[in-house]
């Protein structure tokens, strides 16, 4: 209000082309020209790019030749690495997921108890979730070794513990038991969620005559739904991009990208072999739409069966 | 059961049922606290086997003691003498520095813009924003590639430093813009009465009063050029323009003989340390920014 009245005595003179309103406009504008230049030039054009590059032979030293459908037809038709890749990414999405969003949520529900000592298993658990480097993925070879921390473990509750990253059976599941150790942040969107819910629920819900297991289903999980939600499909397009652990340890223990006998060739290390192996960047760039046409179609289709059990006040 | 049980009793006298109630709550607590426990054990665990890992003789590498018999600490000069990780750190540091400043100051400024500033297409382009962060990085990969070796970036720091100067990422760029939204705007109105211009107005009143969201921002723009592992995989080809990353998998590819675990080990813990000497120094702005933008570690 006070800068209109402001303006008003000038504009009677003679009308600046610059008005507050002009200039808070341009200002912002050129605020904001960071992202949008960055947007235009390192996603947009890129992305263009990379569409065009899917219909053609490309190895960046000679100019791309177009094959029209060619690298599409080839990837879906023919190529055995393709399947393979495509398999064990969905075997890894669809085990790590659950396991993910039970896991942190049964330890979210237990800090979320007012125990002694809160404060530091917050600490302890989230600390994980910091390390993603290389560095931790190496401490994992280590612990899940067969001679490892894990497997040691296991013999003292009289188990034998697999081979893991030396066995294609159990590579997978080896590499999910790591991916343990990050559930850091869902426990504290859980967490968050829960702080939500109003306790008078589960007060007129005892009343009622409710035990732990009613009250866990009919109010937990309705009022988590967003929560839950949310962690599920973003786990999953996050999955669905494994790459740096599966890379680093099949290298590290196999010096092979995708060993033992292909079992950690996932899509993006499919991919990345592709593109900066064999410098096929069409045919990765084919691939690279595949994948993203597929997480699109799978949140698509998480998004329409949320509305059949997605609980939102209102 | 021992809910079942609680309940009868409560019937004949509220007294019993007062104090078992009571005692269910306690062994409530008491199996979590116990269950928190364990799972607190078997994070941590881990890192302590790579301590003692990092102290044993090579020998003594695949014993099941904690304690290492000898402790052997010239492990980690031996690990860090065998490869140049003076020149890995060097490299690490600029890359690290230029990358959070950029992402830290731009994302703050297209974040005041769109949370305090009115102008035409602001809801389209922070629509746009959003749309960004469900893009799997895998579609920009390849061409961001080609470019970045059409103007000889390749090879060089560039493809790291520069790119996080256009707004440091959608997730950045909103965590801020809902900070911002938080500050009365009348301080900024009176500001511009008494001419100010935007510029110092986001420099001298908005930051100052964001310091919990940008310290969680630097730390996750620290902690994400300092682990990166694939940008330097990709762009990055001469030994000598290594990240720590990059130089700790020389460790694995050499020789293809015996892996050295205990000078991976040794390695490892040094590369990790500055990351979680800032996650326990800065743990409160962290958990915010966490639980304001749902934002996860990976």
């Amino acid at each position: 209000m006070a800068r209109l009245a402001a303006s008003r005595p000038s504009r009677a003179e003679k009308k600046p082309f610059l008005t507050p309103r002009r200039r808070e406009a341009l200002t912002g504008y050129i605020f904001a020209l960071p992202f949008i230049f960055g947007f235009l030039a390192l996603t947009l054009g890129p992305m263009i790019f990379s569409l065009y590059a899917s219909f053609t032979e490309y190895n960046i030293v000679n100019p791309p030749e177009w094959i029209g459908l060619g690298n599409y037809d080839f990837i879906l038709r023919y190529d055995e690495e393709f399947r393979i890749s495509l398999k064990n990414t969905i075997y890894y999405v669809i085990l790590k997921t659950p396991l993910v969003i039970s896991i942190s949520l049964v330890l979210a529900m237990l800090m979320h108890i007012d125990l002694p000592g809160q404060r530091y298993f917050r600490t302890i658990y989230y600390l994980p979730t910091v390390l993603t480097g290389v560095a931790a993925i190496f401490l994992w070879v280590w612990v899940l070794n067969p001679e490892g921390l894990l497997n040691r473990g296991l013999g003292l509750l009289g188990i034998s513990g697999p081979n893991w990253f030396f066995d294609p059976a159990w590579s997978k599941p080896g590499l999910i038991v790591m991916g343990m150790w990050y559930i850091g942040s869902p426990i504290l969107i859980f967490l968050a969620g829960l702080n939500g819910i109003p306790t008078q629920l589960y007060e007129s819900a005892e009343i009622d005559g409710a035990g732990p297991l009613r009250k866990f289903w009919n109010i937990t999980i309705p009022m988590l739904s967003p929560t839950i939600f949310f962690l599920v499909v973003t786990n999953i397009i996050g999955a669905f991009q494994v790459f740096n652990s599966a890379y680093v340890v099949s290298t590290t223990a196999h010096a092979s990208a995708g060993a033992p006998a292909q079992s950690l060739l996932f899509y993006e290390v499919y991919l990345y072999i592709r593109a900066f192996q064999h410098l096929e960047m069409g045919f990765a760039s084919a691939l690279a739409w595949i994948l993203f046409a597929i997480v699109m179609v799978v949140t698509a289709i998480q998004l329409w069966l949320a509305k059949r059990w997605v609980y939102y006040e209102s | 059961m021992p809910a079942i049980a609680g309940k009868e009793e409560a019937r004949s006298v509220s007294v019993s049922w007062y104090q078992s109630r009571k005692r269910q709550d306690f062994i409530k607590k008491a199996l979590a606290f116990i269950v928190l426990m364990l799972g607190a054990v078997m994070f941590i665990a881990p890192f302590l086997w790579m301590v003692s890992t990092s102290l044993k003789a090579q020998a003594n590498v695949f014993s099941p003691d904690w304690i290492p018999d000898p402790i052997q600490w010239r492990n980690y000069p031996d690990a860090l003498r065998s490869a140049p990780f003076l020149t890995y750190f060097k490299n690490t540091a600029i890359i690290t520095l230029f990358a959070t400043v950029g992402s830290v100051l731009t994302s703050s400024l297209v974040a005041y813009s769109f949370a305090r500033l009115r102008w035409p297409g602001r809801d389209f382009w922070f629509g746009v924003v959003l749309a960004t962060m469900i893009l799997p990085g895998v579609v920009m990969l390849i061409p961001r590639y080609i470019l970045f070796s059409q103007i000889g970036w390749v090879n060089t720091f560039l493809p790291l430093t520069v790119p996080p100067w256009f707004g440091g990422g959608a997730f950045f760029i909103f965590l801020l813009r809902q900070f911002y939204r938080g500050i009365p705007m009348e301080l900024s109105e009176s500001a511009r009465i008494d001419g100010a211009g935007e510029l110092r107005i986001w420099w001298q009143i908005v930051m100052p009063l964001s310091t919990p969201a940008l310290a969680a921002i630097t730390i996750f723009a620290f902690n994400g050029a300092w682990e990166d592992y694939f940008g330097p995989l990709i762009f990055l080809n001469d030994e000598s323009k290594y990240t720590l990353q990059l130089g700790l998998t020389t460790f694995a590819a050499g020789g293809g003989g015996v892996p050295l675990w205990h000078w991976m080990m040794a390695a490892s813990l040094v590369v990790m340390l500055p990351v979680i000497i800032i996650f326990f120094l800065g743990q409160r702005y962290f958990i915010e920014g966490v639980t304001l933008t749902g934002l996860t570690g990976r």
